[in-house]
């Protein structure tokens, strides 16, 4: 019998979901073997941040499966949640409290010592500014901090909605080994940089209204192919 | 679920230390409104029955405040979203900001109380303190767990400012008589009667039936 430790990192299956009457995702099959990097590609609307809420267990399917970490959703979310690291448009910090002490709360979640927030911060650059509220932190820094907040769980699925925004050259270096193939997790990648997402990517996804244009192996997709979806 | 309720009230009170935004403008707004009585009733000192009722509906319009202010941070800062990545039951937020509540109301009526004695109040209140003292935990433990249930409903909605009190002051009916009518012997001019053991068991009975009404539907309150 399948355990939620078994299975692929992501298995889906003609998965849909809507805003009441607007489809958000319609038909979306695909599978991601653990440890590989799925890419999703689409312009603004096309479900992409949706797609990345259901895999987080944070919004329901309305039609279809999704299976995350062998968990079918929302079936056996609890056996997941834990177990995902979220980094999406917002950097999920509170604004007034010192970035330390939004790492503390977060670690404390997940039952993970400070120890690792520490090591997290030093890695990222950003151990000095470790007592400034986050709402004195330019977006970058936070950006940098809200990695360190994904990650501090070391979680098997990292869910990166453009995880490179805002950052300098050097901070994007600092964060790579960390949320980057080196890191052994296994990612679905949003990114509007078509060259780097298909460069990292496994699997890649296009996106278009909802519904997937492009499921292929990396290798067989063309650059002009994903651009396609933004004309 | 422990490590996850201590985890969030000690955000919610250092986030409060912080900004101030939810006792200061209770304790402000209690106190107005005493002075608004003082003038409005033209009278010098109130007792008995229209002393509690002063105090109580005073109190629960200032927690309305604290209500609408509870979970603004979890909604405008994403504490939702990174609450539920966590692997801990969700109870544990409805736990968490139910005691963050009743903290906020206490400190609030240890302000309050003292100043509705100094600025409205007849008789002396100190000998009954104990039993004062009582009636408004069994109290506070209502509001709290009404309160977050409330709260946690309004912050879904673009217009919690309107819908928590719409929601949260017909709901809080029964527990303002149970006060009212638990509080009102301590008031009395010719000095503190015992407290009807009925009014307690009556704001003991909405304390178990509403905290158990929220224990069995806050996590539907998280769902999408």
């Amino acid at each position: 019998m399948a355990t939620a430790t078994d299975g692929p990192a992501v298995a889906l299956r003609d998965l849909g979901r809507a805003y009441g009457e607007r489809v958000a995702l319609a038909g979306v099959t695909l599978e991601l073997p653990r440890g590989a990097t799925l890419a999703v590609f689409g312009a603004n609307g096309a479900g992409k941040t949706t797609l990345l809420r259901v895999l987080a267990t944070l919004l329901r399917p309305h039609a279809g499966t999704a299976a995350v970490l062998g968990a079918t959703l929302p079936r056996e979310a609890w056996a997941v949640r834990g177990r995902i690291g979220l980094l999406g448009h917002e950097p999920l910090l509170y604004r007034d409290l010192s970035v330390r002490e939004n790492l503390r709360f977060h670690a404390r979640l997940h039952g993970v010592g400070e120890g690792r927030a520490a090591a997290l911060l030093d890695a990222v650059g950003m151990a000095r500014r470790a007592d400034e509220p986050v709402r004195a932190l330019s977006r970058g820094m936070a950006q940098r901090v809200a990695i360190c907040r994904a990650l501090l769980h070391e979680p098997e699925l990292l869910l990166l909605d453009e995880p490179l925004a805002n950052l300098d050259p050097g901070a994007a270096g600092a964060v790579a080994p960390l949320i980057g193939r080196e890191s052994g997790a296994a990612r679905v990648l949003i990114s509007h940089d078509v060259e780097l997402g298909l460069a990292e990517a496994d699997v890649v996804l296009g996106l278009r209204g909802g519904r997937a244009e492009i499921v292929a192996p990396a290798g067989s997709v063309a650059v002009a192919d994903v651009r396609e979806l933004y004309r | 679920m422990r490590r996850a309720i201590a985890a969030v009230v000690r955000k919610d009170v250092l986030v409060e230390l912080r900004t101030g935004e939810a006792v200061p403008a209770m304790l402000l707004f209690s106190i107005s409104t005493f002075v608004l009585f003082h003038f409005a009733l033209d009278r010098r000192s109130v007792d008995g029955d229209l002393a509690a009722g002063v105090l109580w509906v005073t109190l629960l319009f200032a927690a309305v405040l604290g209500i609408v202010r509870l979970f603004v941070a979890e909604r405008e800062q994403g504490g939702f979203d990174g609450f539920l990545l966590a692997p801990v039951d969700r109870t544990a937020l409805f736990v968490a900001k139910a005691t963050v509540l009743f903290a906020f109301l206490a400190a609030l009526e240890l302000v309050a109380v003292p100043a509705f004695a100094i600025l409205l109040l007849g008789p002396s209140p100190w000998d009954a303190v104990p039993e004062l003292v009582l009636v408004l935990a069994l109290a506070d433990v209502g509001i709290a767990v009404v309160g977050t249930l409330v709260g946690a409903l309004g912050i879904q909605t673009r217009t919690r400012e309107v819908i928590v009190p719409i929601l949260a002051l017909p709901l809080m009916i029964p527990l303002a008589i149970g006060a009212a009518r638990a509080t009102s012997p301590l008031f009395l001019e010719a000095g503190a009667a015992a407290v009807p053991g009925r009014w307690l068991l009556v704001l003991g009975l909405y304390d178990l039936v509403f905290g158990l009404l929220a224990f069995a539907v806050f996590d539907f309150l998280l769902e999408d």
